[in-house]
């Protein structure tokens, strides 16, 4: 009797340790490879039509001439998140400078859970939002402003060329980085507090004031985890389809001006995959998917290089 | 010689500096803020004169017509949401389970770990496009189960990389006596380390559900949309997120009021299960 329990403790626990090593198999090779091949595969006809090259810079994209190329999509993914980050970044340093080092200590868990919380809403609300109030109101008010202010000066005056509609260049790259603050927010945040109080005090203790503190002690300490924090704010803006989806007009051409239209890798294949109608046109966007893919996988594995160890724990504990 | 002034000066210009700096730093805050709280007053004062009790109890009407309610896309919603919380929530804790009870000191371990920690932030889109290649172009047809598979593959990454962080908070002298007392490995995992991390891998598992009943890229080539109310998970299937996104981008005045409406719901359901996964981790 008792041998036989062994003998099927034995087994079990042989068993289990095969089953979840499977599993384990899968989400971490398996997954991402078959997502790899199968990206590959689909993209292929095209690739094979126009040329890895060609595919990449080509800047026509004509479905009735069957002509395709990312270049347009590409620029346009790039030129978002670049200007999404260039927004972003300042304002997550101050929220975390706010948050860590100024707010009274009783108000530290409400904005921390504020910026938190608006972090979780849900991106194609941002989309909605940014379809119905931000564009109206950026065509209205903002645009006819800048081009009040700018038009007629020599470089900037480009910048804001052509007509206000709010569907364009500057009104998606907004939302966008309006969309990544709250994420970044907290990691910044969060890097901002793991630096040792010792080191603070010991600046506080030399006579230095507390933006000397901040510059000199906290943000140097926090340093890779504002570059981790922003890399991963990038790789979402990147990868982000609906908050953009109705701001670009989708348009591929490569923006000259904020107030052009344009589109990006995601929103091209958001809006046109359910019309592509020639098997050309459906793996051309699998080209785009897999352009994409590559990116924020590099993107990604870059940050985990740049990351402190230390940092992950609170983040899985975010689920960030 | 003038030195006790030159240093006052000194001081003064960089208690100014702090001071330049820390309002920089407070109205960046507040920019910030107003944004994000913009949006929030935008879906509640937009969503609430919206809502009645026919948009959750009614199907839509035929387009352009007065009154109807979004019957089908709640219902579709909790369906795709549900077996896709059924799919990804076992696998993810058994690849943590792994990573963390047998594989710490193996490489390949460590290996998968990392890729998967790279998955965490994959386009949600991509999937989408994956799931349609995989699953939705063989069958010929969209249909709610791939949608499903699509979120599932979204969230997988996430609970695994949380469940593996938690049980790596168990002590290991907790394990240690485990074995001691002459327990199998399979024992200790399931009566120690996860019976110990229990409420941390909750906290994930709902963070992962917050996260993907937001979704709404993954969906689009998978389950789709549907007009009518369907409990086949094998037909095509509208979601709230979907719906907003076709609503919003339809001519009618009445389909951009139930698209507001729907924003609401949905991002008060997404923040309720982010409370209560933040509640959970704090009385932890």
């Amino acid at each position: 009797m008792g041998g036989y329990k062994r003998l099927k403790d034995k087994l079990l626990d042989k068993l289990v340790f095969v089953l979840l090593f499977l599993v384990a198999l899968f989400v971490g090779l398996l997954y991402p490879a078959v997502a790899l091949f199968t990206l590959y595969g689909e993209a292929r006809p095209a690739l094979e039509r126009f040329g890895l090259i060609g595919f990449i810079t080509g800047t026509e994209w004509d479905p009735v001439r069957e002509l395709f190329g990312a270049l347009p999509a590409l620029t346009g993914t790039l030129i978002s998140t670049f200007l999404a980050s260039l927004l972003a970044i300042p304002v997550c340093i101050g929220i975390a400078v706010f948050i860590s080092e100024l707010a009274p200590k009783a108000l530290k868990p409400v904005f921390t859970t504020a910026v938190e919380l608006l972090g979780a809403i849900p991106s194609i609300i941002y989309g909605l939002w940014g379809f119905f109030v931000v564009a109206p109101f950026m065509a209205e008010k903002v645009e006819p402003f800048l081009q009040e202010l700018l038009l007629g000066l020599p470089v900037l005056g480009r910048l804001v060329d052509g007509v206000p509609t709010g569907i364009d260049v500057l009104t998606s790259s907004l939302v966008l980085s309006i969309m990544i603050i709250p994420f970044m927010a907290t990691i910044v945040k969060d890097a901002f507090e793991m630096t040792p109080r010792l080191l603070k005090e010991a600046g506080y203790g030399l006579g230095a004031t507390k933006w000397e503190v901040i510059k000199d002690v906290v943000i140097p300490y926090a340093f890779p985890g504002i570059v981790g924090g922003a890399v991963l704010s990038v790789g979402r803006a990147l990868g982000e389809t609906m908050a953009v989806a109705f701001l670009t007009g989708n348009v591929h051409q490569i923006p000259r001006s904020l107030l052009d239209q344009f589109t990006t890798i995601t929103v091209a294949i958001a809006n046109e995959f359910t019309e592509a109608d020639t098997e050309l046109y459906l793996s051309s966007l699998y080209g785009l998917a897999l352009i994409l893919f590559v990116m924020s996988f590099t993107l990604l594995a870059l940050s985990k290089f740049l990351l402190f160890k230390r940092l992950e724990k609170r983040w899985a504990v975010k689920g960030l | 010689m003038g030195g006790k002034g030159s240093l006052e000066r000194a001081v003064k210009l960089r208690k100014l500096k702090s001071t330049f700096f820390l309002s920089l730093s407070f109205l960046t805050a507040l920019y910030g803020l107003f944004w994000l709280f913009w949006i929030l007053f935008d879906v509640f004062s937009k969503g609430l004169p919206n809502l009645s009790l026919e948009l959750f109890i009614k199907d839509p009407a035929p387009p352009g017509e007065e009154g109807g309610g979004l019957r089908h896309a709640f219902i579709g919603h909790a369906i795709v949401t549900s077996l896709a919380v059924l799919i990804g929530v076992p696998v993810g804790i058994a690849a943590g389970v792994f990573f963390t009870e047998y594989g710490r000191f193996s490489k390949l371990a460590e290996f998968l770990r990392t890729v998967t920690d790279s998955l965490v932030s994959l386009p949600s889109i991509i999937v989408g496009t994956l799931v349609y290649a995989l699953l939705v172009k063989p069958v010929g047809h969209f249909y709610g189960l791939s949608g499903s598979v699509a979120l599932a593959l979204l969230m997988l990454p996430v609970i695994a990389v949380t469940t593996a962080q938690m049980l790596k908070l168990v002590p290991d002298s907790l394990r240690e006596a485990a074995y001691a007392l002459g327990a199998y490995r399979w024992q200790v995992i399931k009566d120690v380390s996860l019976a110990a991390a229990k409420r941390g891998i909750l906290t994930g598992v709902i963070l992962g559900i917050a996260r993907i009943t937001g979704e709404t890229a993954p969906l689009l080539f998978t389950s789709f949309n549907n007009f009518f109310t369907t409990f086949n998970p094998l037909e095509p299937m509208a979601t709230l997120t979907v719906t907003i996104f076709i609503y919003a981008t339809g001519p009618y005045e009445e389909w951009h009021a139930q698209a507001w409406a729907a924003a609401l719901v949905l991002t008060l359901g997404t923040l309720a299960f982010f409370v209560l996964a933040k509640t959970l981790l704090r009385r932890g």
